[in-house]
């Protein structure tokens, strides 16, 4: 077939991964590398699946490893998965089955753990093939229910044993078909690419069938559950959307005379900010290209006309450079002084990093020379 | 034998620049920055700092005011160089003219309220 060579060197890969993996149980699931685990997962499960028939989880394990595993082992299976896809409709699996055996055949004789290894080896033929005999099963056996359930598992034995007289690389993956068909029938509906998209929403929604089960859970059914009770638990966290917002006082201005504006509250907003009043006072300064000075009664008077909305942007500025933490967006910071360098400390992340000094530009000429001594 | 008095000691030598090393500190070098400035009544100024050298202020001083339709002139400064004064707000465009002509926009800030 013409996906041969292109096969090739990812069986190759998979089969020095799954070696590995195999041989540290521990790590297969610990281990970062995304595509690796996966196939180790699925390949346990088919070795597992074919001695023990209850084993849901590992089998949804091995669902959700595979679409996953396609999108990410895109790159290598591009061109297959178009090859999958004519085989889904045309049943064209066996003669791939049939020339994978013949590479993997003696590993998977050998023992019962290296028939987990057969399977694995063989797993971009056998999963994604196996993937669309479940869908197709799925489909029709959605009108089933569990009585059906109880059946279908005695059958998979029986025909996990029939099989394995015919195709020992049939062995892992066909049992594993019909309890997957189970589980898509339970939770996750027939189709196990659109599984991703469909399992969050099943999860939120409640419906979290597989507490019950003695099977292992999987790591994205945990991660959602985890996430929903962590948001329960603290609403707060949920999103930057319904985060409660950090407010600040809207500055109050008031027009002193005709030239002068007053900003009423700098210190409340100061103190709101954790920041020295100086320094913010500063950073106007320099952003409005004004100067002014600190009231007797703790007021900044501005020395041109300015209105509420213009200082809120400015402070709105003075926030995201001088405030906010860049990394987490809390404003939960500090700011200290280090060798003539502003370092912002955030409080609630951590994270360290330098801010700009303030620096006014330059200063246009304004009004009468004769009152200015350097012009 | 070494008489410190007589030896040619640059006291500085090991200090260097000290913004130098901190160049990505507080380097406002890079930035393009237009300010804007409150004059009598309600008028303004504005003022462009720190055009990159490539670009001759001159040339983009008269596109300016024939783009914007406003007045300005070339001011030198000691330290800042040589800063662009356009009468009137022109910040929104001058940022728009910049970027439209091929400057980053992330080299520009626009201050200001």
């Amino acid at each position: 077939m013409s996906e041969e060579p292109l096969f090739d060197p990812s069986l190759k890969k998979r089969k020095k991964k799954n070696v590995v993996f195999i041989e540290d149980p521990l790590g297969a699931d610990a281990d970062p590398t995304k595509p690796a685990p996966e196939t180790i997962e699925s390949t346990t499960i088919n070795g597992e699946s074919v001695d023990l028939g209850p084993t849901t989880a590992h089998e949804l394990m091995a669902q959700e490893a595979k679409p996953e595993k396609t999108e990410k082992e895109s790159e290598d299976f591009k061109a297959m998965f178009g090859d999958m896809k004519k085989k889904k409709k045309k049943k064209e699996i066996p003669m791939d089955f049939g020339e994978d055996s013949g590479t993997s055949t003696p590993i998977t004789k050998d023992d019962a753990a290296p028939a987990a290894e057969g399977p694995t080896i063989t797993a971009d033929d056998l999963d994604f093939s196996d993937m669309k005999k479940k869908k197709k099963s799925s489909k029709k056996k959605a009108a089933f229910d569990l009585d059906a359930f109880e059946k279908e598992l005695t059958e998979s034995k029986k025909s996990s044993k029939t099989e394995g007289g015919e195709d020992e690389d049939d062995e892992g993956p066909e049992p594993d078909g019909s309890h997957l068909d189970n589980i898509d029938e339970e939770e996750l509906g027939e189709d196990p690419f659109a599984h991703p998209g469909e399992a969050p929403v099943g999860l939120d929604a409640g419906n979290e069938p597989w507490l019950k089960s003695d099977r292992d859970y999987t790591y994205q059914e945990l991660l959602t559950r985890f996430y929903a009770s962590l948001h329960a638990a603290n609403p707060s966290l949920l999103s930057s959307a319904s985060k409660k917002r950090y407010t600040i006082a809207p500055p109050q201005l008031f027009r002193e005379g005709n030239k002068k504006s007053i900003f009423a509250n700098v210190t409340d907003i100061c103190k709101k900010m954790h920041r020295q009043p100086e320094h913010v006072i500063q950073y106007l300064f320099a952003e409005m290209g004004t100067t002014g000075s600190v009231d007797g009664a703790g007021r900044l008077v501005i020395k041109g006309r300015f209105q509420q909305k213009q200082i809120e942007n400015v402070l709105r500025r003075y926030m995201v450079e001088y405030v906010t933490c860049k990394t987490c967006k809390s404003p939960d910071t500090l700011l200290t002084k280090e060798n003539r360098i502003f370092f912002m400390a955030c409080e609630s992340c951590g994270s360290r990093r330098s801010v700009n000094a303030i620096k006014s530009g330059f200063q246009a000429q304004v009004g009468k020379r004769s009152k200015n001594k350097t012009g | 034998m070494s008489v410190q008095n007589l030896n040619s000691y640059d006291p500085f030598a090991d200090e260097g620049d000290p913004l130098g090393d901190s160049a990505d500190v507080g380097s406002t070098a890079d930035y393009i920055h237009i300010r804007i400035q409150q004059r009598n009544g309600r008028k303004t100024l504005t003022t462009l700092q720190g055009l990159p050298k490539q670009y001759d202020s001159k040339k983009l001083l008269k596109a300016f005011k024939k783009e914007f339709a406003c007045n300005g002139t070339l001011v030198d400064d000691e330290k800042m160089g040589q800063v662009i004064q356009l009468q009137g707000d022109q910040r929104a465009k001058i940022s728009a003219f910049l970027v439209e002509n091929g400057l980053e926009k992330s080299t520009i800030k626009v201050h200001g309220f």
